[in-house]
């Protein structure tokens, strides 16, 4: 019977003690929130300089910054959002996704405007980015998705998304090192040698599809034009037009020639980096993140960036590119005044530069007086062609992305027609239309 | 003093009633609940749109949908017939008096207990149409007219990962089997040995029909894990190419990360669950009857 009393007490126990544990974090956060400031991020590759970054504020401000690392990207997107909902999100956060996920975390009120510190000192810190940069966290007055327009985020690197070449292996192929196609018909070209020697084209993570989409577009806005493009999105352009088909086509005739390496269908892009950084494959289509990437896995690798070879000379090539990563403040903090300091700092020519220098990406800055290597600096000149979804005022439907690059995977497996995928794609498109009225 | 004790009873079992309510009943609701609106997951749930049935609506539509159901199921008969007739077999020779069995029964149980995303990217290197082992072994044996893109080609790629699955799922079926075989009294097998039956007469009339119900077990077992399987899958394949090695679990993770519809993808899971339950129920019924034959 005492047994049974002494029992019966401590059960209480598992009640009692994850209340008090629970009031103890609290009190420790409330006492940590006056002197420092939490970011939240993916970025495994630059967490060393963002520590090395926070240790510089703290000695120069006293406000300790706290970089927690959350990888891989899904498992951080998902972590953002379950944040969302508990309305605990950090300081400062990055988001992935698409513009229109963006536009959700502004109007629940997730998101602080920048422009009025943007606009400060004239504009001072905003025109320190490169415009296509920020364009990306921007929304324009009377934007599709109902955000009142403002810079919502800054970025704190750029990035462009272009094809490389290995030049080792050209010169194995009896091409010019120094000469990449230019023209699509020239890529074709060296697609039949690569069939001959039994080498390996081109790699890429197109077994995770956005980068599919990403090669898609590129030749998409090259055979049809922007315009074109962005009215396909919104609905007044089938997906069935003959310049659709043909950008489908492609994929075919670069599978036909021998262009793409076996597999790439379900290639993940750390595959297709290690393939290319380990000679075995002779063209890649990666972002300029991979420059890091590739000095850890191969330092001594020879290659090239160049513009994926035009298919058409009506308009000219476009790339993904603009901001590579960006942090966005917490509207709902406490610390938000200190959050948009630090990010200031952060986005400085100084950090900048560092940033640049220690992890290899392109600095947001365009005052950064940061050496770049000669592979980053063909990145960098890509920014002229640079595009990206996010700024084109109008999303496509998930599921209309999502027929469209598996629809991709079927050429090239050569399950379907280019002409089956135009067709499926767009009745998705319409379903989705229609739900929308 | 009774009021007592029932009080203290109930003090017992507060803790598993409270953390069962909180961590599984819980959300449980709120899945169902939220299958019933149009809801991204990022804007607050008092701003999702009630859609009532419409996304259970959708999804007998969702020709993708299905298709995953079909891959599943197919993964899941595979290793119904395959998994578990290895595994028995392995359970039923590590039964007998062999040498180094217990070597056996330790080398048997690696696979499951091996992180599946591990082996999920080994077998990708094995599988590899241009550098794995498998083809190159091909070559080396004179059969490299069999070599292919395993894991990218349409005709093996569901086939490929079904039987890494049944190699990495084995042991479980091995462990519970072997554990069903120690259970038979031995006495039966010497009182049958005396009457004149030979080894195969006593596994038909004695082993077989005493383990059934462990059949059963390993079989409603073998499905529920086998249709909701998925890390392996997200290695290997990612779900590709195209749709070919799409299951449910990677349909639902789609509509709730790639599409932001996170009231499909609870309506999904419901549905999900529902069939689930559907084919143990059946499973178990049919099996029930059998054991009365």
């Amino acid at each position: 019977m005492r047994f049974n009393r002494l029992l019966s007490k401590c059960l209480i126990l598992p009640i009692v003690l994850p209340l008090f544990f629970f009031a103890a974090a609290c009190s420790t956060k409330k006492q940590e929130a006056k002197t420092s400031i939490t970011v939240w991020h993916w970025m495994t590759d630059r967490e060393p300089a963002f520590q090395e970054l926070a240790k510089r504020y703290q000695a120069r401000t006293g406000i300790k910054v706290n970089f927690e690392l959350y990888a891989p990207s899904d498992a951080y997107s998902q972590k953002v959002r379950a944040a969302a909902q508990g309305v605990n999100l950090p300081d400062i956060f990055g988001i992935l996704g698409e513009k229109r996920d963006f536009a959700s975390f502004i109007k629940a009120g997730h998101i602080l405007e920048l422009t009025p510190y943007m606009e400060e000192n004239n504009a001072a810190w905003k025109n320190s980015f490169f415009a296509k940069a920020l364009a990306i966290n921007e929304f324009d007055a009377g934007n599709n998705y109902g955000v009142k327009a403002g810079i919502y985020g800054a970025p704190i690197d750029v990035m462009t998304i272009q094809m490389l070449y290995n030049k080792k292996l050209f010169r194995e192929l009896g091409l010019n090192p120094r000469k990449p196609p230019a023209t699509f018909q020239e890529l074709l070209d060296i697609g039949r040698k690569l069939k001959e020697k039994n080498m390996q084209g081109l790699v890429s993570g197109w077994g995770e599809v956005w980068m599919i989409d990403c090669f898609a577009n590129n030749y998409g806005f090259n055979i049809m034009g922007r315009d074109k493009v962005v009215a396909t999105i919104k609905g007044e352009v089938p997906y069935t037009d003959p310049d659709w088909v043909r950008v489908l086509n492609l994929f075919k005739e670069m599978q036909e020639a021998g262009v793409l390496a076996n597999g790439i269908v379900t290639m993940i892009n750390k595959t297709a980096e290690q393939l290319f950084s380990n000679d075995k494959a002779v063209f890649a289509f990666n972002g300029s993140w991979c420059v890091n990437v590739y000095r850890n896995m191969s330092p001594a690798l020879d290659y090239g960036a160049f513009l994926p070879p035009a298919a058409s000379e009506k308009f000219p090539m476009a790339i993904w590119g603009g901001a590579g990563s960006s942090f966005m403040v917490n509207a709902r903090s406490k610390n938000k005044e200190e959050a948009v300091k630090f990010l200031r700092w952060l986005t400085d020519r100084d950090q900048q530069t560092y940033l640049a220098e220690a992890t290899n990406n392109l600095p947001a800055n365009k005052n950064s007086a940061g050496k770049i290597s000669e592979i980053l600096s063909q990145f960098s000149k890509g920014m002229e062609n640079a595009t990206h979804p996010n700024i084109w005022g109008a999303s496509e439907f998930p599921a209309v992305i999502e027929a469209w690059d598996k629809g991709i995977q079927s050429i090239i497996i050569g399950e379907r027609t280019p002409e089956q995928v135009a067709q499926e794609v767009q009745r998705i498109k319409e379903r989705e239309l229609a739900k929308r009225k | 003093m009774k009021l007592k004790s029932t009080l203290e009873n109930y003090l017992f079992v507060l803790p598993a009633v409270a953390i069962f309510s909180i961590f599984y009943i819980y959300p449980f609701l709120k899945v169902f609940q939220l299958s019933f609106f149009d809801w991204d997951g990022i804007v607050a749930f008092k701003d999702a749109i009630p859609v009532g049935w419409e996304n259970f609506k959708e999804i007998l539509v969702d020709r993708i949908w299905w298709q995953s159901m079909w891959n599943a199921g197919y993964i899941t008969v595979i290793a119904l017939i395959f998994q578990n007739a290895l595994a028995f077999l392995l359970a039923w020779a590590c039964d007998r008096e062999i040498r180094a069995k217990n070597f056996y029964r330790v080398v048997f149980f690696i696979p499951p207990v091996l992180s599946e995303i591990v082996v999920g990217l080994v077998w990708q290197w094995i599988l590899d149409g241009n550098y794995g082992l498998l083809n190159q072994w091909l070559a080396h044996f004179g059969l490299g007219h069999l070599a292919r893109n395993w894991l990218s080609d349409p005709k093996t790629t569901l086939t490929a990962v079904a039987a890494v699955h049944c190699w990495k799922g084995f042991g479980w079926g091995f462990l519970i089997f072997l554990a069903g075989l120690q259970t038979i009294p031995r006495e039966l097998y010497e009182a049958a040995r005396v009457d004149g039956a030979n080894a195969w007469q006593a596994f038909r009339k004695i082993t077989m029909p005493m383990m059934v119900p462990v059949a059963v077990l390993v079989a409603v077992l073998t499905v529920l894990g086998t249709m909701q399987a998925f890390v392996l899958i997200i290695a290997m394949t990612g779900g590709g190419p195209a749709y070919h090695t799409q299951v449910p679990v990677l349909r639902i993770l789609a509509s709730m990360q790639g599409s932001s519809r996170f009231g499909y993808a609870c309506a999904q899971g419901i549905s999900f669950g529902v069939i689930l339950v559907a084919i143990s129920f059946i499973q178990y019924r049919f099996s029930h009857k059998a054991r009365q034959i």
